[in-house]
Formats: C-alpha cells, structure tokens, sequence
C-alpha cells in the first residue's frame, strides 16, 4: 500500500502528540500537543478515505473546542505561563486508570480478526474504499438508506433516521449556552453593584 | 496525503473524471514505471503547484495593495524597484525581510512563539488544495471540498491564538483576544452564507459547483435567486472581516495595540504572517468567484459551450488544456477584482471599533445570513407552487446534482438490506 509511510508519520504524530500532553507542564504547551494529536488523528481519518469525519474532526475538535479550551485557559490563568504541578498520588492514579484503559484497547484489538471483517467489509460496500462518504451519511441522517432509491420507501411510517435525536441534542447545547450567557452576565452584575462602579 | 487520497481508490468512481492530479501520475507512471515513485513525484509536483498558487497571487497582491493604496491616497507608490511601475517590489520586500534579525523577546514561550507562523501558513496553504483553478484544476476533488476548505482555514485562528500568547507582551495577548474573537465570530454567517449557494447548487464539490454555471450570465449562482445576489455581499463582507482586513483589522489597531499579536514578530516570521494573509484573501475571493460568480466561466453565451467542448474527451489534449488554462485565467481575473475591492475597501473606509465590529456580526450578520437561508430554501418551494418550476429564469441548476444521487445510489446498492434501521 503506497500510504503506508504516510500511516506511520500520522500515527507517530497521534501518539507523540498525547504523550505531550501528558509529560508538558505548561497549560498552553498542552494545548498545542493536543492540537497535534488531534489533528494527526484526522489525517489518519483521511488515509481511512473517511473524509467526511476528518474533516469533522479538524472543524469540531481542533477548530472549535481546542480554541474554547485556550480561551479558558488564557482567561482563567492568574499568571503568565501557567504550570501545572501534580502530586505523586495523582501521577500514579492517573497512571493506573491509562494503563487500565491502555490494557482494555489493546486486547480489544488482539482479540478482533481483522482478515475476516476488513473481508467482509469489502463484500458489504466495495464503494467505501473510494471515500466520498459524505452523501451516504447525509441520506442516513434524514432516514434514507443510502442503498435505496429515493421515494420507494415512503409509508415507513415516521422513520426519521438520525436527524431527530441531531436536532434535540442541538438544542440542548444551545439551552446550556444561554444558561452560561445568563449566569455569566448575573455574576458580573452583582459584582459591579458591589465595587459601586458602572458599565 | 494528496497521492494517498486516490491511490487506494479506483478512478471511476470519483465525480471528475479528469483530475489534474490523475493526469500527472498515469504519466509519471507510464514514463517512470514504478508506481509508489510515480505518486510521490506526482505529489511533489502538486505540492509544489499548489504552493506556486499559494505565493505567487500573495505576492502580486502585495505590489498591488502598495500601488492602490498609494493611488487612493494621491501618492505615486513604488515607481522604481524593478523597472517603471515597481513591479519587483514585494520580492525586494521579502529580501529585506530575510536579512533582518530573527529576534524572540526573553518573555516568549521559546517553542510556541517560532511554531505560531507555521500554523498560520500551513493552514492558509492547505486551503489551496481544495480550491480548483479551472475544470479539474484542483489538487484533491471531493464531495466535501468546500467544508473541508472552510475547516481547514478555521484553523488559522489558532496560529494568531498562540502567537499573541506565546509573545509574552500584553498588546500582543490584547490584539490575539481580539483577533480570535473576532475570527471565531465571523466565522458563523460565513459558514450560513456559504451554504446558501451550495442549497441552489446541490452539492459542496467546488468543482461540481463551478462547472454547472457554464453557459450565459444567468447561470451564475449570484443570478439564481434573490437570496444568492443579497447572500454575496454579506458573504463578501463576512469574508473580509475573518480575513481580519480594514475596517475589521482590530487586530492591528496600530493607534492602540502597536501591532497586534504581530508586535514581537519580525523578519521572516512577520512576513510569514502577511503571506498568509494576502493567501488568504485570495482563497476566500476564490470562493466568493466559484459560489456566486461562475468559477472559470466567462459567462459570455456560445464562448463558455465552445470552450467546454474543447474539454471533452474527444478533444486532443493541447486543446483541453489551452481550454483549462483560459479558465484559470478567467477564474484569476474574477477573484483578483474581488481582492482589489478589498484593498480598495481598506484604504477608503476608516476602522471600527471592537464593540462595533462584535455588535455587526451578532447583530445584524448572523440574523441578516440565517433570514437570507430560509428565504432561500423557501424561495424554489414558492416559485414551484405558483409557477410550477423551481427557477425563475432557466432550467434549474441543481438538475445537475440530481443525476449524481442516483448514480450513487446505484454502486452502493449491494446486499445491506440487513442493517436498515
């Protein structure tokens, strides 16, 4: 396979980035380690030809929650150059419960036979390995099997597919963002009301 | 990754059948051999491509910004670098900017503060390859181009982020807070107005995008419908401010903030950030030029059908290339005019202020671009009830996106009756 140089410059980058995270003391240092992992794990995503979740996940994690995580860093640091300093007790806890994690993986991995399922996954979609997975998600989304023809199941009665459960939670997100715009704004209030100051 | 992409997958099944980057490897394949040499040789040649398209336009605009500023302002500009009209100006820059010292303050995170241009420019550049320059001129062709374009470019603002931190300076941590929330903001009606002509399209492939506004004026998505021509130049402004350009350049207030998150930069690095920029601003004007103005299309009617013939697969290849290049150079003309207003917007309008330039976007922008997308999905339902077609002049383009479902419906209709939910 001709990516396979590329496979273990992203892997590489994916668990380097993590053990960076892990081993940097600095709060921002964290941040771009994690920025690296993450992005290195969309670009497995793409050598995958699952573009659509690559894409995904640079948008939503490296785009979005990693720049919300700087943010509260840089808003919530009380010096420049923020450290983090952990106990003994907290390195060995923290060590134990990745180990654990670590351990549940890879038995997981060795106990999957790959020859047969990676088999049996060509048999089911040979058009998965062309990437391009973007259509036959969004038809999933809205209740339509992307191996069906439009209009053939019409009276399946109610069938929404994802798009429900999607849309509910995407309201509660936003719910929770209007109750951290309101207490964010109460707070500040009544701080204001007691220095006596205005604006 | 570019070679990667299409080496596990089978040609055919991809949407453009003549892709750039396919030609150049069945002819490094036939002329070399060896399959893996051909694919990494044909990814240099599209690496070094793309980065040609990433610098090159963001040098010329550089002179050009220099030239029209200096018009608006009654000034002469550059007259002697390089010949009459100081045409070796911006590369004379980039020399002056290589020799200067590559200084880092004491206060500076020693590993973020020379990592946080790399991230800018990486990201602007990578944005290239997904834009295609004429009919399968682009380096990786996918169903999600243009999502994967504007995610790709969101990532700049982490750049701009770390730089204005790593600097160890207040103007520079004031002028990134800034930026980024700005960036962040804007971002929202530009990705809301970016998908309103991707709803008259039916499909987020640039390339497919481009290639169905052949044909006469009319065809341009920016034409379709009221929305798409109210949709472009709150797409344009949006763009304009994510770009962080004049009157949005809060960044770099120089009245307040010196320079920014630019502050402690300088020499190469500096410039790395005003490449970016200027790279930037060419992408998204390319966007603009494919979205609403018709891509590489000249829009003139009976030029864009003779020029399309020549691209079939009949035509000889000189022919269907001369056709592409025309294209590009169509396509360069469109998105460099649209850089010009930015400059020209720049020099003329005076900047906002930071509670300004919030209270434009969350204000006005977001319920401006989510008004415009609804009139937009409700406009084809209305036109198909009263007149009993869903455009108001032509055939309706998204005809085209229609046969493509079907075809893809067909190759994955193999045996997964079992998994319906």
């Amino acid at each position: 396979m001709s990516n396979q140089p590329l496979f273990w410059i992203f892997a590489l980058l994916t668990c380097g980035g993590a053990v960076g995270v892990v081993i940097s003391q600095n709060i921002v240092r964290m941040a771009f380690s994690l920025i690296v992992s993450l992005g290195s794990t969309a670009g497995l995503f793409f050598l995958l030809e699952a573009d659509f979740v690559g894409a995904t996940q640079l948008l939503v994690y490296v785009g979005g929650t990693l720049v919300l995580l700087i943010f509260g860093v840089m808003l919530t640091a009380s010096g420049p150059f923020q450290q983090i300093r952990v106990s003994p007790g907290e390195t060995f806890l923290g060590a134990a419960v990745g180990l654990l994690l670590l351990s549940v993986i890879a038995f997981t991995v060795i106990d999957v036979e790959w020859d047969t399922l990676n088999a049996a996954r060509t048999e089911a979609s040979p058009g998965a390995e062309s990437g391009n997975t973007a259509r036959a998600i969004g038809l999933r989304l809205v209740g339509i099997p992307a191996d069906h023809e439009i209009g053939v199941h019409e009276g399946r009665g109610g069938r929404t597919g994802y798009l429900l459960p999607f849309e509910i939670v995407s309201i509660h997100l936003l719910v929770v963002l209007v109750g951290a715009a309101y207490l964010a704004r109460a707070k500040r209030r009544v701080a204001d009301g007691s220095t006596g100051g205005e604006n | 990754m570019e070679t990667g992409w299409q080496a596990a997958g089978d040609l055919e099944t991809t949407m453009i059948p003549s892709l750039a980057e396919a030609t150049i490897r069945s002819f490094l394949d036939g002329a070399i051999g060896n399959a893996g040499w051909a694919s990494l040789l044909a990814a240099v040649v599209h690496v070094a491509l793309v980065a040609g398209f990433f610098g090159v336009p963001a040098g010329i605009f550089i002179w050009a910004e220099r030239k029209i500023s200096a018009r608006i302002q009654d000034r002469l500009g550059p007259t002697r670098v390089g010949g009459r009209f100081g045409w070796l100006q911006a590369p004379a820059d980039g020399l002056k900017l290589l020799q200067k010292e590559d200084l880092a303050p004491k206060a500076a995170d020693q590993i973020l503060f020379p990592m946080a241009p790399y991230i800018v420019v990486v990201s602007s550049l990578a944005a290239f390859m997904f834009l295609p320059f004429s009919d399968g001129w682009i380096a990786v062709s996918l169903d999600i181009g243009l999502y994967l374009m504007l995610a790709v470019m969101s990532l700049e603002v982490i750049g701009v982020i770390l730089a204005g931190y790593s600097s160890g300076s207040k103007w520079a941590l004031f002028g990134a807070m800034r930026e980024a929330a700005q960036m962040v903001s804007y971002e929202i009606p530009m990705a809301i107005c970016v998908v309103i002509p991707v709803v008259a399209a039916g499909s987020l492939n640039l390339n497919e995008i481009g290639a169905l506004q052949g044909g006469w004026l009319g065809n341009w998505l920016i034409f379709h419908d009221p929305f798409t021509f109210a949709t472009f130049f709150v797409y344009f402004v949006c763009a304009t401010a994510s770009c962080k350009r004049a009157p949005f350049d809060l960044a770099e207030a120089e009245s307040e903030l010196v320079a920014g998150f630019l502050t402690e930069y300088s020499g190469f690095r500096w410039s790395f950030f005003f490449l970016a920029e200027y790279a930037s601003m060419f992408a998204v004007c390319g966007i603009a030029t494919l979205l609403f103005l018709g891509g590489w299309h000249t829009g003139i009617p009976g030029l864009d059908e003779s020029v399309q013939g020549l691209r079939g697969s009949s035509a000889s290849w000189p022919l269907s290339w001369l056709a592409n290049v025309l294209g590009f150079g169509v396509f360069f003309v469109k998105s460099s005019l649209l850089v010009c207003v930015q400059i020209w917007v720049r020099w003329t309008l005076p900047r906002l202020r930071i509670d300004q330039v919030m209270m434009t976007c969350l204000k006005y922008l977001v319920p401006i671009s989510c008004t415009l997308f609804l009139g937009a999905v409700i406009w084809p339902l209305v036109l198909s009830a009263t007149t009993g077609k869903t455009t108001l002049l032509g055939e309706p383009l998204g005809e085209r996106a229609a046969p493509a479902l079907e075809i893809q419906a067909d190759t994955t209709m193999t045996g997964r009756e079992g998994d319906l939910p």
